[in-house]
């Protein structure tokens, strides 16, 4: 979550993750009502709000850390700041801060075309949610219309880490893989935290794994001593690195 | 999208189903106690010097509130739809009651997200609740209102869609929601028209109702909307004063924005974060509003105006002494500006006020404020 739980912690907690190896930074731009998000997130978003953080200030951070580190970046948010600052000044910004993509939950693609529009003309990728029950017909025109990665959510819910994959979990890569047919790479995401979540993901076919929640929670457990969180969210993502290089066995 | 494709589908074939409408008629007649009266408020007429003081009764209705007209609609289509548990969130706790009666009544399991902030304010809805069967979910996210409460049952019901169905509350929400709640509610026009033309022999001047989501507004608002003489007035919670934060009302004073999967009129920031909101009646406590009223606002058929806390208590006041009607404080802010509003019209003129619900619930809260 951007600038959870102030700016300055916000910038070495990312810079450990690059550092342990993720291969995408999924930056969570807060809005105070996040439907979409479980706990978790909700609190983070709620830390970074009363830490002052806004969609702009987030922004320019982001700015100087694509200075620093070449993976892209891809925000995640909520329609209405988006609208609050103008589509196409919010994309204009992102571009011009090194912003690759974009996903929000709560602007579903049939209401989306000048969304869309705006985005690729700022060369921002708009990338579409699939669910579980998601029709045929509709994934079909998600992948038409998904740019960069196809997120998969994989549960019936909320954002937040669980002990287990949900029982949809692989079949729904499964069937997403076999509609997206090399099309667009898929991302699965939503209570994903465990290395070996990743590696049964990817083993059945999804070309990412999208984890949130558990990164966040490990910021939220160390409010009281920040230093710390950056060693224990390096040592997260590397072993979530690890399993996602064993997918051959 | 998959399960509002679903209702929608479902809702449309339903609703224009001559059984399932005869059996929703039967439980509204003789379950819900429809029609309700249209009565003349002589007094409060007399009081207010200028035209005839209508009032809708809907606070006669089973469970105090227009609430009922929904829920028996909503729960009866989750039957139908093979969901045997359903979700709902409340404010003032009367929508929460309305579904813990139609799903006692109909046999459904009904779980309730309700505000904690509201729960304290409103705790005898909590009892009444638990009473019929339902079970209470205390929501602490938030500002711990409404809001919050509508967040909480939209990540239950994305959670549990298969066998679960949200009945929301107001014309609120994603399509099919405005639309359906809006066709539920309208009856109560339908009966006003009726009646104030049977009584009065000519349409009002002027319907006058509260707007929170703004269902019972729209409600009553709606078979009027082509007699484009009968002016139609929301009126939204002025709350403490007009300063952000102070009040709920997003027509008057907030802007275009999307929150709850709808477009509309919002009360939020510069940056898009969402207001807070105050007001004495926790049914009107809401940041956002119906898309349709948004919508006839700015085609210049409704006029919004805001009436304060204690213009809503005032009125409260009021209208249990000069009536011995305790309006629910909801409801007050529409007897409050209908009061001023009968000075402009002659005495032979009439106006509607929709007593969308009964005070019993407040009760408790005015006596700890103005303990005189």
């Amino acid at each position: 979550m951007g600038h959870d739980p102030d700016p300055k912690a916000f910038v070495a907690n990312v810079t450990s993750l690059v550092e342990g190896g993720a291969d995408i930074l999924e930056v969570g731009i807060p809005f105070s009502d996040p439907v979409a998000d479980g706990p978790v997130i909700q609190a983070a978003g709620t830390r970074a709000l009363s830490a002052g953080a806004t969609p702009q200030k987030i922004f320019d951070t982001i700015g100087e850390l694509s200075l620093q580190f070449t993976v892209p970046v891809v925000i995640l948010t909520y329609y209405n700041p988006i609208l609050a600052m103008g589509i196409e000044k919010f994309m204009r910004n992102a571009s011009d801060n090194g912003v690759n993509g974009i996903v929000v939950p709560d602007l579903p693609l049939e209401e989306g075309d000048r969304f869309r529009e705006l985005a690729l003309k700022h060369n921002i990728d708009s990338i579409y949610l699939a669910a579980p029950n998601t029709s045929a017909k509709r994934l079909v025109s998600i992948v038409d219309k998904s740019k960069g990665f196809l997120y998969l959510v994989s549960l019936y819910g909320v954002t937040g880490p669980r002990d287990a994959l949900s029982s949809q979990a692989l079949e729904t890569v499964k069937r997403v893989k076999s509609l997206a047919n090399g099309r667009i790479p898929v991302s699965a995401g939503f209570g994903i935290s465990q290395p070996e979540h990743i590696s049964s993901l990817l083993r059945a076919g999804a070309d990412g794994a999208i984890v949130g929640s558990a990164l966040v929670r490990t910021v939220a457990e160390h409010l009281n001593d920040p230093e710390e969180a950056p060693n224990h969210l390096k040592k997260t993502i590397t072993a979530l690195k690890q399993a996602s290089k064993q997918r051959g066995c | 999208m998959e399960p509002l494709r679903a209702l929608e589908e479902a809702y449309n074939r339903f609703s224009s189903d001559p059984l399932f409408k005869k059996e929703l008629a039967r439980w509204l007649e003789s379950f819900a106690g429809r029609p309700t009266p249209l009565y003349l408020a002589a007094n409060l007429s007399r009081h207010a010097e200028g035209a005839k003081i209508y009032l809708k009764r809907e606070d006669l209705l089973h469970g105090g509130a227009h609430k009922i007209n929904n829920t028996l609609g909503q729960a009866l289509l989750a039957k139908k739809m093979g969901k045997r548990r359903i979700i709902a969130e409340t404010g003032a706790g009367q929508h929460g009651v309305a579904t813990a009666i139609a799903c006692a009544a109909l046999r459904l399991k009904a779980e309730i997200f309700m505000g904690s902030e509201d729960m304290g304010r409103q705790r005898l809805n909590v009892y009444r609740m638990k009473a019929l069967g339902a079970q209470v979910h205390p929501v602490e996210s938030g500002s711990k209102t409404l809001k919050d409460a509508i967040n909480e049952a939209l990540r239950d019901w994305v959670t549990n869609v298969e066998d679960t169905y949200y009945l929301l509350g107001s014309v609120v929400g994603p399509h099919p929601y405005p639309t359906m709640v809006r066709d539920f509610q309208s009856v109560i026009g339908r009966e006003a028209r009726r009646q104030i033309l049977r009584q009065e022999g000519k349409l009002p001047k002027a319907v006058v109702a509260c707007v929170g989501g703004g269902s019972n507004s729209i409600g009553i608002f709606h078979d009027f909307l082509n007699d484009l003489e009968v002016k139609l007035y929301g009126v939204e919670a002025g709350g403490h004063d007009m300063s952000p934060g102070k009040h709920a009302a997003p027509l008057v004073a907030g802007r275009e924005g999307v929150l709850h999967g709808m477009m509309t009129y919002v009360l939020q920031d510069a940056e898009g974060q969402i207001e807070s909101t105050q007001s004495i009646s926790a049914g009107l406590d809401y940041p956002a509003v119906g898309p349709e009223h948004s919508y006839l606002m700015s085609v210049g058929r409704t006029k919004y105006v805001t009436q304060t806390d204690s213009e809503a208590v005032d009125a409260f006041k009021q209208l249990s002494q000069l009536e011995g009607i305790m309006p629910a404080l909801e409801p007050a802010h529409a007897i409050s500006y209908a009061t001023k509003l009968a000075k402009t019209f002659r005495r032979e003129d009439s106006i509607i006020v929709n007593l969308s619900g009964r005070g019993d619930k407040d009760v408790e809260m005015i006596a700890r404020q103005f303990p005189q």
